[in-house]
């Protein structure tokens, strides 16, 4: 159906190019068009799918609620009148075998007549549906193509039309975003219905497993977040802490230092760790770096835990470092020449040169690419899974097993889950936190790098 | 520069030059040695046959010339045709540039500042420069000043750089207008403040010689004319090279006045005589506004 819109879109823009091409006289006559012709085209063009395809769009969306409507008020009486549950359930069996993933002999054969009706009324209702929107797109496209006049401002009003098209691209993003946000609020809310705010945000134990059945042995549960926020800071500190150095300093000898040749080579190879992906970075620290660091513990006699905080947090850090990098080496590049020529021509050397001129330039440029990186860190959840365990403990310690909110809105949400409990509407709370938290850092991010645009000139 | 002049470069390094800009003969010999007294008595600087080649390109020839203690010298000529390219000579600003060669002989009081022995830093402690556009750093004015002495251990404590910073920012005829709001940042003046800070920052390591690279093209008249009467100024204690496109203002703020053309230097002499008598063809044309 929506091929045959398009065709006759496409249809109606030849026409119409034609037509404001006739309507002046051949092609000499084009100056005196308002728009080029093919703006004309453009113009009945989408007049003609438009409108079409949101009769259609409407169609979809609601014919199928008129149809199980008209189902419904078909069957007996006896079915009409159920609890809400059982009618759920009723038509659930009814969807399944129009699909045909019930054969039609295995149920009530007031079920199979409903199945038959549903099954005839979809088809109905497909064939009124391409029709209406088939005649939408006649009728309004030969009224729009009634309009074409030598004057008629087409050019306008189409590029009218792409500004609107570029809104709602852009629109699409913003609400998707205000989506997530209110389902994340709405399951929160619901969440704090059963543990107040006060206690999960500065409660210290941290224990989701509840009793499910009144019988059943369980603890009682304790939703203090503070472990994880504990656990998540240390663990992006530990990774702040490996990679703003290195990172730095590599943008520093990539920008500054490095002739050429060295640097086509070395920033790629620096970029392809942004590409790893993080499953990969998580069993090389689970696997590689955590059994390293317990061993090496071992033998200056401390004791570090085979999942701890550190293996994570080193992993991590290494993972950021080409967002670090990167944007620090652009930053620094940025920097005019001429400030540089004017340490130069002050008898300043190289080194002081980047240590008190480029760099406090570039400097509000390198903090909003930390800030970007940190939040990164902060949502990072594979690599935590497998190298820092999923123990909630308060501590500092960065030998000790230690678990981040990521992680644990991933265990609270896999497996079966029931949508009532603290356990697992406690995820979208922790998600609510993180939300905010990442919002903020990059709400900062955003600000420095602002400002940085005013700094020199 | 485009191939044609390129080709022109070659013309005239063979002693052979048809130009466009005058009347005379196609293949009419021009005479491109260096017309006028090159040598002052006492130099602060002493050119002699400097070549400089970018890659294959030879942007200077066989240039010779002497700086003048007290006394400003001006660099005139046509686009392209050197005059920067020679002044960052004197500074050694060309080393930051690959695949610039420069040879023969630049002295800074007698000693060669190409020598090995010449330790860079030193140098442009020694000799100071201004760009053709200010170029303060994104720093406080206090903090633009007072980079140069820091970096070069030139104060013991916090009031002798208070007093560096505040006698160069004097110096720079700025000091009135700045010294309620030394902790503002430099960038926040104004065009012709900033040029002016930035001859403040250059002069507080206290050089010996300061290069200006048209230091007023980005500036408007009445900022000119400040920075033209404090060179005028700093001509007591300084030298002074600057490269200019504006051939009035180097009438008013030179003592002599050097004619650069393609690579070459064609004439040298007293500002004075070169605007009102010119011995050169190729001088003359160009101050008389027939090419340039």
């Amino acid at each position: 159906m929506i091929v045959v819109i398009l065709l006759l879109a496409s249809i109606a823009f030849q026409w119409a190019k034609h037509r404001a091409i006739s309507l002046v006289g051949g092609t000499r006559g084009i100056r005196n068009l308002h728009s080029l012709p093919a703006y004309y085209g453009m113009y009945v063009a989408l007049w003609c799918a438009l409108p079409a395809l949101a009769v259609l769009g409407v169609w979809h969306l609601f014919g199928d609620r008129v149809v199980i409507g008209m189902v419904l008020a078909q069957m007996p009486l006896a079915f009409q009148n159920l609890p809400a549950d059982q009618a759920g359930l009723l038509l659930n069996d009814l969807r399944n075998v129009v699909a045909g993933a019930i054969p039609m002999d295995t149920v009530r054969p007031e079920i199979v007549a409903a199945a038959h009706h549903w099954q005839q009324l979809n088809a109905q209702s497909a064939v009124a549906g391409g029709l209406l929107a088939l005649s939408v797109a006649i009728i309004v496209g030969v009224l729009a193509l009634r309009t074409v006049r030598s004057d008629l401002r087409a050019r306008n009003r189409v590029e009218k039309m792409a500004e609107w098209a570029l809104l709602a691209s852009s629109g699409i993003a913003v609400l998707t975003t205000v989506g997530i946000l209110a389902s994340v609020l709405y399951e929160a809310i619901h969440f704090f219905h059963f543990v107040s705010p006060i206690d999960f945000l500065f409660g210290t134990t941290w224990s989701p497993q509840m009793a499910m059945r009144d019988d059943q042995v369980g603890s009682s549960g304790a939703f203090g977040a503070v472990p994880l926020f504990a656990g998540t800071l240390l663990i992006a500190l530990i990774a702040l802490v490996v990679s703003v150095p290195v990172g730095l300093f590599s943008a520093i000898f990539l920008a500054e230092y490095a002739v050429r040749s060295v640097r086509t080579v070395i920033k790629p190879l620096l970029e392809i760790l942004a590409g790893i992906p993080t499953v990969v970075y998580g069993f090389f620290a689970a696997l590689t770096v955590g059994p390293l660091l317990r061993d090496f513990g071992v033998s200056v006699g401390l004791t570090v835990a085979s999942e701890s905080a550190l293996s994570a947090g080193l992993v991590m850090g290494v993972m950021i470092i080409p967002f670090i990098s990167s944007i620090a080496d652009d930053m620094i590049t940025a920097v005019p020449q001429s400030l540089r020529d004017g340490a130069y021509a002050l008898g300043a050397t190289r080194s002081e040169t980047i240590r008190n001129v480029v760099l406090p330039a570039a400097l509000p440029g390198i903090v909003g690419g930390v800030l970007l990186a940190a939040s990164r860190a902060i949502g990072e959840t594979m690599i935590v899974v497998m190298a820092a365990g999923l123990s909630a403990n308060l501590t500092a310690n960065p030998f000790q097993a230690v678990t981040t909110v990521t992680v644990q809105i991933a265990t609270l949400l896999v497996g079966d889950s029931e949508f009532d409990s603290p356990k697992t509407l406690a995820a979208f709370a922790l998600g609510l936190v993180l939300f905010f938290a990442t919002l903020v850092l990059n709400v900062i991010a955003l600000k420095v790098v602002r400002k940085y645009r005013e700094q020199y000139d | 520069m485009t191939i044609e002049k390129h080709q022109h470069v070659v013309n005239i390094s063979r002693g052979l030059v048809f130009n466009e800009g005058d009347q005379s003969l196609p293949g009419e010999a021009i005479e491109t040695k260096t017309v006028g007294q090159v040598t002052v008595d006492s130099p602060v600087i002493s050119a002699r046959h400097v070549n400089v080649h970018y890659g294959e390109k030879q942007a200077i020839k066989d240039v010779s010339i002497d700086v003048a203690k007290n006394a400003v010298i001006a660099f005139i000529g046509p686009s392209g045709c050197g005059k920067s390219t020679f002044l960052r000579c004197l500074n050694r600003m060309n080393d930051t540039i690959a695949n610039a060669k420069v040879s023969g002989s630049i002295r800074l009081d007698g000693s060669d500042i190409y020598d090995r022995s010449q330790d860079i830093v030193q140098l442009r402690a020694r000799v100071g420069m201004v760009f053709q556009k200010p170029n303060p750093f994104p720093k406080s004015i206090y903090e633009n000043v007072a980079y140069g002495p820091k970096i070069h251990g030139l104060a013991g404590n916090r009031a002798d750089l208070d007093e560096i910073v505040q006698l160069s920012l004097r110096k720079a005829g700025l000091w009135e207008e700045v010294k309620d709001r030394l902790d503002n940042p430099g960038t926040g003046l104004s065009g012709g403040q900033q040029q002016r800070l930035c001859i403040a920052r250059a002069i507080a390591v206290d050089p010996e010689v300061i290069l200006m690279d048209e230091p007023c093209s980005a500036l408007d008249p009445i900022a000119t004319a400040k920075v033209e009467d404090l060179i005028d100024e700093l001509r007591e204690n300084y030298a002074i090279v600057i490269v200019t496109h504006n051939m009035q203002q180097a009438a008013r703020v030179s003592q002599r006045t050097a004619y650069f053309h393609l690579g070459d230097l064609i004439e040298v002499g007293p500002t004075e005589q070169i605007f009102t008598n010119p011995r050169h063809r190729l001088t003359e044309d160009y101050i008389t506004g027939r090419f340039g």
